[in-house]
């Protein structure tokens, strides 16, 4: 049984290959995109903290800037 | 009706979304594998080879859906002047490229055990590897022009140009000879595949939707962070 689903009658290393390559690309992009998320993340949160009181409480308005401050928005 | 698409009402859910997409994206992957690998049936004249299929379909039919609704997305955003609707292309395409890259790695793969070939010209192949181009002059797009409206311009005449050639990836096998097989699945009549492997298909087809949703989402919530940091600098 375990043989059959290795070697799967010759055919085993065209189908793992395919299997592996898709998940491979699956992983890669989902990494790409989530160091892209939390890079612009970083940088939104390190901008809103060098705003002065009057300009954060101005930002903090959005519901947009609120939800990304907040921790609900992490992936 | 559009503007229930405005990214300040929508940002809300698409923000916490991604989450639940993986947990179910997980989920249904698992038993897609299950299926695919393990309890579906080898063909009686391509035996296991016929497992690639699990993989090689969904990506090809997802990346054809993916830049269909790119196109509609970028014709109504043009026509409307809907900056968001090209935001959500914008968010589709790098999940549509990579579909487009595994549907023509698997055929390639598939292609050795069954046709004896590793490549062909052939109808059907080629017309997908002319979709990959598009896809990647879709995404250079984006990277090479600053002025948005250029941008707009300059994806949606891409789109355009490119949803001429879905129409004959889909009839490429029926217009011309080619190595290629005809379609297994008839939306309109009756599928020529067994139950026994269209199940395992559809789950697969479901798990990869679920990945590209995952990730759409993913790099809808950046683009739109990256607009609220521009407006953050304007402050």
């Amino acid at each position: 049984m375990m043989k059959e689903i290795i070697f799967m009658n010759g055919y085993g290393l065209y189908v793992w290959s395919s299997f592996l390559f898709t998940f491979l690309s699956f992983l890669s992009l989902y990494v790409v995109i989530k160091i892209q998320y939390v890079k612009e993340k970083n940088k939104f949160i390190t901008k809103f903290g060098n705003l002065n009181s009057e300009r954060a409480a101005s930002a903090r308005l959005q519901n947009i800037n609120k939800e990304i401050l907040s921790n609900s928005s992490n992936i | 009706m559009f503007k229930l698409f405005e990214p300040n009402k929508i940002f809300s859910i698409t923000s916490k979304a991604p989450k639940y997409v993986l947990f179910l994206f997980v989920i249904v992957l698992s038993v897609g594998l299950l299926e695919a690998l393990i309890l579906s049936p080898e063909d009686y004249k391509q035996s296991h080879s016929v497992r690639i299929m699990y993989v090689h379909v969904p990506a090809a039919w997802i990346t054809l859906g993916i830049f269909s609704t790119i196109t509609l997305l970028s014709i109504f955003g043009y026509i409307f002047k809907l900056k968001n609707f090209f935001l959500i292309s914008k968010s589709l395409a790098p999940s549509g490229f990579v579909f487009n890259i595994i549907a023509l790695v698997t055929g390639s793969i598939w292609g050795k055990p069954t046709w004896g070939t590793w490549w062909a010209w052939d109808a059907r192949i080629t017309s997908m590897l002319i979709l990959a181009l598009f896809y990647g002059m879709y995404l250079l797009a984006w990277r090479i022009y600053e002025n948005k409206e250029h941008v707009f311009k300059i994806t949606s005449i891409i789109t355009i140009l490119g949803i001429i050639n879905v129409p004959i990836i889909k009839y490429s096998v029926d217009w011309w000879n080619t190595l290629h097989q005809p379609a297994s699945i008839n939306v309109f009549a009756e599928s020529s595949i067994h139950t026994s492997m269209l199940f395992p298909l559809l789950i697969m087809t479901a798990a990869f939707a679920l990945f590209s949703l995952l990730i759409f989402l993913m790099k809808y919530n950046t683009e739109l962070i990256k607009i609220k940091n521009k407006g953050l600098d304007r402050l």
